[in-house]
């Protein structure tokens, strides 16, 4: 089972692993890919059917934990009385959250690779042939010379609350597009670099295309980026990686040191 | 496990047997999330982390053992507050449950 659960993790598949890790069965195994196919057993058919309905949910919002059943499959706290109980911990394998950076620029290269260490499959789009190569990007996962309207015409729907656009071009041409492109679809994190002016220069040119809903523009990240004061690509990759997680995490990204309470909550 | 991959084929193709822990539940401040992994080979080599280095040295120990039998495959606990935990603590004061098995599966 483990050389199907290497091939899936290496071709980037979706795939939940359910093992016994206490009760009757230890070390158990049940392997559930995306279409709900299982492989192995938990010991008994009905809670191998019960397992990877739960794997399925957990694989779906890219979550793992620790699940308690019967040895038949039971759940409901009644089913459960004096029955040994099974601890099954389902670990999900999703696929990583997609960045798609607009801008074959110097800032693309370093936030393409601190992306990377992120976890990011990483896209680098731009219409121009002679900056949009693999060679300025080794690090990203794909290179793609397109305008914006095509790419989120054939892929924008691939994007979720998981999945992050930066758009780092500063060129209306490219720009607007793009973040009409972006605001089509559900990313989690959209990103536009520019001054404050460049910003509100852009909004005009927004409204003029018709996207002047403010419940449209309160998505857009612009300027893009934590105040962190940085100055080189690389600073600014990280403040804007830094947002991003402060965004999806929903907090205000102040120093540890000067706030309270647990550090994860 | 992803990054673990690597360094278990290249164990495994040397005929060298291997143990995983993997997080399976944490309480409080966790290092580290659930699924967390690392490999440890009938040597004592090591890949991957499942904290900031607080338990690993004791995560060998217990792996080993595991490997050579003389411990079934288990949950294992980690945490300074908690009466079945090792004397291992974290830095960050949470406990960190671990299951740890031969990979023979």
């Amino acid at each position: 089972m483990y050389a199907r659960l290497r091939q899936l993790l290496r071709d980037e598949l979706p795939v939940a692993l359910v093992t016994i890790i206490d009760g009757p069965g230890v070390g158990g195994k049940l392997l559930i890919t995306a279409d709900g196919v299982a492989e192995g057993s938990l010991g008994h058919p009905e809670l191998d059917r019960i397992a990877t309905r739960d794997a399925l949910a957990e694989l779906e919002a890219g979550r793992s934990g620790i699940r308690h059943y019967g040895p038949e499959g039971q759940t409901t706290p009644e089913d459960l009385v004096g029955t040994p109980v099974v601890r099954a911990f389902i670990e999900s394998w999703a696929p990583p959250p997609q960045m798609w950076i607009f801008g074959a620029v110097d800032f693309t290269a370093a936030l393409g690779k601190v992306a990377k260490v992120l976890g990011y499959r990483v896209t680098v789009c731009d219409a121009r042939e002679v900056f949009a190569t693999r060679r300025r990007f080794p690090m990203a996962d794909e290179v793609v010379v397109s305008w914006p309207t095509p790419l989120f015409e054939r892929r924008g729907g691939t994007l979720t609350s998981r999945d992050a656009i930066c758009i780092l071009t500063h060129d209306p041409k490219f720009d607007v597009p793009a973040v009409q492109g972006a605001l089509a679809t559900s990313a989690g994190y959209i990103g536009v670099m520019g001054s404050r002016k460049t910003h509100s220069k852009r909004l005009e040119r927004l409204a003029e295309v018709g996207v002047s809903q403010p419940e449209q523009l309160e998505r857009l990240m612009s300027p893009i980026g934590l105040d962190l004061g940085a100055r080189t690509p690389e600073e600014t990759a990280v403040s804007i990686c830094a947002e991003i997680i402060a965004r999806r995490t929903g907090r205000m990204a102040p120093s540890l040191r000067d706030g309270h309470g647990p550090i994860h909550t | 496990m992803k990054e673990l991959l690597d360094d278990i084929d290249r164990w495994q193709a040397a005929g060298t047997r291997v143990a995983v822990a993997r997080v399976v539940d944490i309480e409080g401040s966790g290092p580290r999330e659930p699924g967390a992994a690392m490999a440890v080979n009938e040597h004592g080599e090591v890949a991957g982390s499942v904290s900031g280095g607080c338990v690993e040295g004791a995560v060998v120990s217990e792996a080993l053992a595991i490997l050579a039998g003389d411990a079934p495959p288990r949950i294992v606990t980690f945490g300074y507050s908690d009466d079945e935990a090792f004397a291992v603590g974290l830095t960050c004061g949470g406990i960190i449950r671990l299951f740890i098995e031969p990979l023979d599966w």
